[in-house]
């Protein structure tokens, strides 16, 4: 998570960004999963298989599907930011308004 | 369990690895395959946390596709790389940062050691409420009947975020076919292999949101095998990516997100709340919900990585109203 963060503040380019904020992003994902580990002895006393809390996995699952969707959506702002200002980072002149 | 103990230690070890060589590659092309090198080993860490849906997310999604998402990008943005190096925060503040970003980790840690033990949590609720939705895999009963607003939402989501990529599309460009995937050479082992891969990834498709009632599995992961197989097709050059006006593809990627509200809705009347499910009818009714959104999601996870919009208007598939 530490390394993420770092990236994110400090990489010029926005694709190192958006890869450092990816990071960061399963960085938090599976703190969620070693909470969700420590609540699970109570499920596998109940019989029925299952080894980790449920409810913080499911959490993690959409996580990860709507941080797929926001990486899209910042990829394809970054494509066009480099047709259009001929950059691809985020300090400089801005591009002409088409 | 010493040896799991060994095992744990050097996936840890693999992934801090990994990470710093994201953070430190010279090249973004470099980084990107840490990423998905990475995106792996985290799929890994989470069998070993015993939540294995969530490996097999990470492994499709996090990893896969993203990592496919990234490459793409990287390569497209390589002429402009040489640039960024030249702005960017000096040494001292660079280290600066670095204490700080230490220091807001080793909180968090301290956090998380320092749970009250026995840590809360739900499970045993999750459990006792397992048996009337009839499916066995508590994950997916999670996702589908104790929290299906969630998914429902999820969902949802996806097709704004796909709006938004094809609305960055230039003007003459928007009746045209996402333009991202354009296949640089036909023939050879890449078109051997859309030929004969997709049959298989249909097939390990259905298996995995099949047996996700019960088992490890679920829609996400088998919408994402699914789109896996289509975006190979698509860069093989066997197939054209669909025109972004063209009716079916948009029934197509709404029809899963609006059963699941219908079906949502209709539980106001029959079991008093907005997503409940009647007695019984559970099981049928979160089947119903996962194929039909399998499709719809692995058709919008495709297209959000075929980009937006490019090329020539196909003069067939002009539709009159303005989208």
């Amino acid at each position: 998570m530490g390394l993420g963060l770092w990236g994110l503040i400090c990489h010029p380019g926005a694709l190192r960004k958006i890869l450092a904020f990816n990071v960061l992003g399963s960085g938090v994902f599976l703190l969620f999963g070693a909470i969700a580990r420590r609540g699970g002895g109570a499920l596998s006393a109940a019989g029925t298989g299952a080894d980790s809390d449920p409810v913080p996995q499911a959490l993690a699952i959409t996580g990860l599907v709507v941080a797929f969707a926001a990486t899209a959506i910042a990829v394809a702002l970054l494509k066009r930011l480099a047709e259009a200002a001929g950059r691809s980072t985020l300090e400089g002149p801005e591009p002409p308004a088409h | 369990m010493t040896s799991a103990l060994v095992l744990d230690a050097a996936l840890v070890l693999l992934v801090l690895d990994l990470a710093i060589w994201i953070t430190a590659a010279r090249s973004a092309y470099g980084a990107v395959v840490g990423f998905v090198a990475y995106g792996l080993v985290m799929a890994l860490i989470w069998v070993r946390l015993a939540a294995v849906d969530v490996a097999l997310t990470e492994a499709a999604l996090g990893s896969g596709l993203t990592g496919l998402l990234l490459l793409g990008a990287a390569a497209r943005l390589a002429p402009y790389e040489s640039a960024e190096t030249a702005s960017g925060p000096g040494r001292a503040l660079r280290l600066l940062i670095g204490l700080l970003c230490a220091a807001v980790v080793a909180g968090l840690a301290a956090v998380v050691l320092l749970l009250p033990d026995p840590a809360p949590t739900l499970a045993p609720k999750v459990a006792e409420n397992l048996p009337p939705t009839g499916v066995l895999n508590p994950v997916t009963g999670v996702l589908l009947a104790h929290r299906a607003i969630d998914t429902l939402l999820e969902t949802v989501v996806l097709v704004p975020a796909l709006i938004g990529v094809w609305s960055l599309a230039l003007d003459p460009g928007w009746s045209g076919r996402p333009g991202s995937l354009t296949p640089l050479r036909t023939g050879g082992p890449l078109t051997l292999l859309a030929q004969v891969l997709p049959p298989f990834g249909i097939l390990v498709a259905i298996h995995l949101v099949w047996v996700g009632a019960d088992d490890p599995g679920g829609k996400f992961q088998g919408a994402t095998v699914l789109a896996a197989m289509w975006v190979l097709v698509l860069v093989a050059g066997l197939r054209r990516p669909p025109c972004v006006t063209s009716r079916p593809l948009r029934l197509v990627l709404v029809f899963g997100p609006l059963l699941f509200i219908a079906i949502g809705v209709a539980g106001i009347w029959l079991a008093d709340a907005f997503l409940a499910y009647p007695e019984g009818y559970a099981k049928p009714l979160i089947l119903a919900i996962e194929a039909a959104l399998t499709i719809s999601v692995a058709a919008v996870l495709g297209l959000l990585i075929a980009g937006q919009p490019t090329g020539e208007p196909q003069s067939g598939h002009r539709s009159g109203a303005r989208p």
